[in-house]
């Protein structure tokens, strides 16, 4: 019993289940992006739950949503919840994503131009 | 440190690792066929290698009920490939791949949302796909461009032939690209960004 994790098939919707306590990402407030970076704000802590002490590991320098979910080998839905509790008890920050609707910005298209022109 | 074995954490190399100062990110969608070249397009101009992501079919409810019977669900997963370019000291650039076709479109909700706009790479042996995309896209009001792949055993169109093919408005831009080359790949996002340049100088355009 010391290795709860052995037994589960990889993302079989069972394990999922245990993992976000029954909860889905599809009725909070979809406040979280794929490309939302999320940042910690300290390290680890014992007795977390070995997921969001993962997602406390991983996001020592900022990351976004997708590569949290494609480094735990979680879904997207699932890292999402995971990330509300975290963001809830104020263990991590949230940096919004740039949205098109904001976009009178043509100071980011540009920025974007330069920066593949360095590719 | 209390890894049980031997392999290491899963996590971005240390190369991979952004600044603390990235603050913002942007994405751009990659759409088309399956075969078409998405993943080697996000691969040849990604600074990172190509990550993968994954859903399940379920989270959408495509009309699978509610009910607690885990045991009748067939977790389909649909994986999208994904990769990064730093434009700069704040700013990420995300590109994510995704499939055209019509039964993957459960997933384009949470893609574009948000997203700068799209690059539609076709494949001249399979247009059918691009149709559907295309018209999708103009529904969604998504900028997009068009880029064909050129696969060398592909038979090669004139480009204005293929616009009109296509059926595609003047106004979008339609480019040839090889997908395996990172200048091209490049090129292809240079030419997203400058429509989207276009369109923000003269909205009435779009």
């Amino acid at each position: 019993m010391s290795d709860p994790g052995g037994d589960w098939e990889d993302a079989s919707p069972e394990r999922l289940y245990v993992i976000t306590g029954g909860r889905s990402g599809a009725l909070g407030p979809a406040t979280l992006d794929l490309v939302t970076l999320i940042v910690a704000r300290s390290g680890p802590k014992p007795g977390m739950q070995p997921e969001h002490a993962a997602i406390i590991r991983l996001c020592q320098a900022p990351l976004s949503v997708a590569e949290i979910s494609a480094y735990l080998g979680l879904p997207v839905s699932v890292v999402t919840v995971l990330l509300d509790d975290l963001l809830a008890a104020d263990l991590v920050l949230s940096r919004a994503p740039v949205a098109r609707a904001q976009l009178p910005d043509l100071a980011l298209i540009e920025a974007v131009i330069d920066g593949l022109q360095k590719l | 440190m209390d890894f049980r074995n031997s392999e290491p954490p899963s996590g971005p190399r240390r190369e991979d690792v952004l600044p603390q100062t990235a603050s913002a990110a942007v994405k751009v969608v990659v759409v088309g066929g399956f075969g078409v070249g998405k993943t080697t397009l996000v691969g040849s101009v990604s600074e990172i290698r190509p990550l993968t992501t994954e859903e399940t079919m379920t989270q959408a409810g495509v009309g699978v009920d509610d009910t607690a019977g885990v045991e009748r669900k067939s977790s389909t997963t649909v994986a999208m490939d994904f990769g990064r370019i730093s434009i700069n000291d704040e700013l990420v650039l995300y590109l994510f791949g995704t499939p055209g076709q019509q039964r993957f479109w459960f997933l384009w909700n949470g893609l574009f949302e948000g997203a700068l706009g799209a690059v539609v790479l076709v494949d001249t042996r399979r247009l059918e796909v691009s149709f559907e995309v295309i018209d999708r896209l103009e529904e969604r009001g998504v900028p997009f461009v068009v880029a064909v792949n050129s696969f060398p055993d592909a038979p090669q169109y004139p480009l204005e032939e293929l616009r009109g093919a296509l059926d595609l408005p003047e106004t979008v831009p339609l480019v040839q690209c090889d997908a395996r080359l990172r200048e091209s790949s490049r090129d292809v996002l240079m030419t997203l960004m400058r429509h989207l340049y276009s369109l923000a100088v003269t909205p009435e355009a779009s």
